[in-house]
């Protein structure tokens, strides 16, 4: 109000203003020439040329001028590869186990530490550390350990009675249930640190409200701890879900995918069509079938979750 | 005799979760213990914990002494996740400061479109990022490494929502007196976002350093490698000679671990921050 009586008396500090306001919207875009740099080369620019690629067939090695437009090709050509179909059943295969379990494990883990345990802090950083280790360095310990005939865990197995073991990584039947394992190793301690956040934001009170109605500690977990870490399962199955959708650095290190198909995935397949044969236009196409479906994972789960806050 | 219960029960549960704890930590006892061995000790069962013949100076040494040496690998990393991280911290805290402090129009779409972007998944671009990257020459160059990762719209989205907290006061009253905006972003809101700085590039660090996928696809010269390619020239070199192996993968990890045990708090609350407001 004030300001406003001083502008209508004074009209030379309402020149200053719009003055002001102008210099703001400069320098406003001045502070975000670089972010929008980047975000045109390494995502806009990308994106279109991608699009354009996935409607072509190109062999990057031939020049530019090699590019030669081939209509729905590599879409019909997607959907008749055996290997993108067994790709995607392994995508699913490794996202329906690594989320539920990794979850489920979590917040037994997460609610055990974050109520009643000695020696909290060892228990948080113990957990945590196959995740902050580098996987390439971790993925390198897992394949000594799952050596087929004389690995430690298959020397274990045999020594317990289990005639004939998997073979792991060398397995047709096995390879990617190794690396689900090892991923699920990984990933836990980031869940339950997750979770502990979660935790940490419900009221003490409500326990102590539960406790003298005489409730039990099943009861308090299953009508306290689970209803109000809603957006935290919420968060993690995103997060989880879509990470999944895109893992790639253990099996392009430990598997190639293989053997035989067995443990191939839909970044794995961009990677192999990509970048070891040079089928740009091919690549492209995957890499949209990619985009298509992280980006109904995404709106799905953003649907689900708008839901559930209105009801 | 309530307390004596609960204790008895806290203690269960110590010792049920140290038993877990035991499986998550199993692989990498065996990884250090495998370094220190012969190799012919490396897959006798039952498994030597503690080696009985110790051969960790040659097995150190085919590590850290070969033909390119594994301190060359860590200088790789520790430049591009160095360089990294500066940059992702200065570019998305610039337009941080430009999202949440300063009025103007059209921000409000940018921020929408940007949003919008965060959707693509990093792998649906690598094919054009891939031919994008030969055109400006920077094909097996650190540079065309660190080009792609200076740029971070989740890291620009959780500096905003940080900035968004903080009192406008400030700014208004800087406004007013025809402040240099520059300098009220590096004098007066940098500082105060120091919390949310720190957290950012701690993660943003740690993804560099542990980054396969990039230096697999960009680099090709082995002295540009950083140290998750490096382990894999030990793998493809060493075949299976697992405790040089080992070796290199206790290189790899120990330290890293050392600095997240003295950094954990940071670490954990890092994380679980960006976890609860992404």
């Amino acid at each position: 109000m004030e300001s406003g009586k001083v502008i209508q008396e004074t009209p030379k500090i309402q020149i200053n203003r719009s003055k002001v306001k102008q210099k703001e919207a400069i320098i406003g875009w001045l502070f975000l020439l670089p972010e929008m740099i980047g975000l045109a080369l390494l995502y806009v620019f990308p994106l279109i040329f991608s699009l354009i690629l996935s409607f072509s067939q190109w062999n990057l090695l031939g020049g530019l001028s090699g590019i030669e437009f081939v209509g729905l090709d590599n879409f019909k050509q997607m959907f008749q590869d055996e290997k993108v179909l067994i790709a995607i059943k392994n995508n699913l295969q490794f996202t329906f186990m690594v989320v539920p379990i990794s979850m489920a494990i979590s917040l037994v883990l997460a609610v055990v530490i974050h109520s009643n345990v000695y020696l909290q802090s060892y228990f948080k950083v113990a957990f945590f550390i196959p995740y902050i280790s580098s996987i390439i360095a971790v993925g390198a310990v897992w394949r000594a350990l799952y050596h087929p005939s004389a690995g430690p865990i298959n020397q274990f197995l045999m020594s317990i009675g289990i005639a004939d073991p998997p073979k792991w990584l060398a397995d047709t039947s096995a390879s990617l249930l190794a690396i689900i394992i090892i991923t699920i190793w990984t990933l836990i301690g980031y869940v339950v640190v997750i979770y502990i956040a979660g935790l940490s934001n419900i009221p003490p009170s409500l326990y102590e409200a539960a406790s003298i109605d005489g409730a039990s500690n099943f009861q308090k977990f299953y009508k306290i701890t689970l209803p109000l870490l809603g957006p935290t399962h919420m968060f993690l199955a995103i997060t989880l879900l879509i990470g999944s959708f895109k893992v790639f650095d253990l099996i392009a290190f430990l598997t190639d995918g293989g053997p035989i198909n067995s443990s191939t995935v839909l970044v794995y397949l961009i990677y192999e069509e990509g970048f070891q044969k040079y089928n740009m236009g091919y690549a492209s196409a995957l890499s949209w079938l990619l985009f298509a479906i992280v980006s109904v994972l995404t709106f799905l789960t953003w649907k689900v979750q708008n839901n559930k806050m209105f009801n | 005799m309530n307390f004596a219960k609960l204790d008895k029960l806290k203690l269960v549960n110590t010792i049920v979760l140290g038993m877990i704890s035991i499986f998550f930590l199993v692989p990498l006892i065996w990884m250090l213990s495998t370094s220190f061995k012969y190799e012919s000790d490396v897959l006798v069962y039952p498994i030597e914990w503690i080696p009985t013949s110790i051969n960790v100076v040659n097995n150190f040494k085919a590590v850290w002494m070969a033909d390119i040496p594994f301190y060359l690998f860590y200088y790789n990393s520790i430049k591009l996740a160095g360089i990294m991280t500066l940059f992702t911290i200065l570019i998305s805290s610039m337009a941080a400061f430009s999202f949440s402090m300063l009025h103007f129009k059209g921000k409000n779409l940018v921020f929408f479109l940007m949003i919008t972007l965060m959707i693509i998944p990093e792998q649906s671009t690598l094919v054009p990022r891939f031919i994008l990257i030969r055109w400006l020459g920077l094909y097996n160059t650190h540079e065309a490494l660190i080009l792609m990762g200076m740029f971070s719209i989740y890291f620009t989205f959780l500096i905003r929502q940080y900035m968004i907290s903080i009192e406008h006061d400030y700014m208004e009253a800087a406004k007013i007196d025809g402040a240099n905006y520059f300098t009220i972003y590096w004098k007066i809101i940098l500082p105060l976002c120091k919390p949310i700085l720190a957290t950012v590039g701690i993660i943003k660090f740690i993804w560099t350093w542990n980054d396969y996928q990039n230096p697999l696809i960009f680099l090709l010269d082995r002295k540009l490698y950083p140290i998750t390619m490096g382990i894999q020239l030990f793998q493809d070199d060493y075949a299976d000679n697992y405790a040089v192996i080992m070796m290199a993968s206790v290189s790899a990890i120990i330290p890293l671990v050392l600095v997240f045990i003295i950094l954990q708090k940071r670490v954990i609350n890092g994380i679980s921050l960006g976890g609860v407001k992404g």
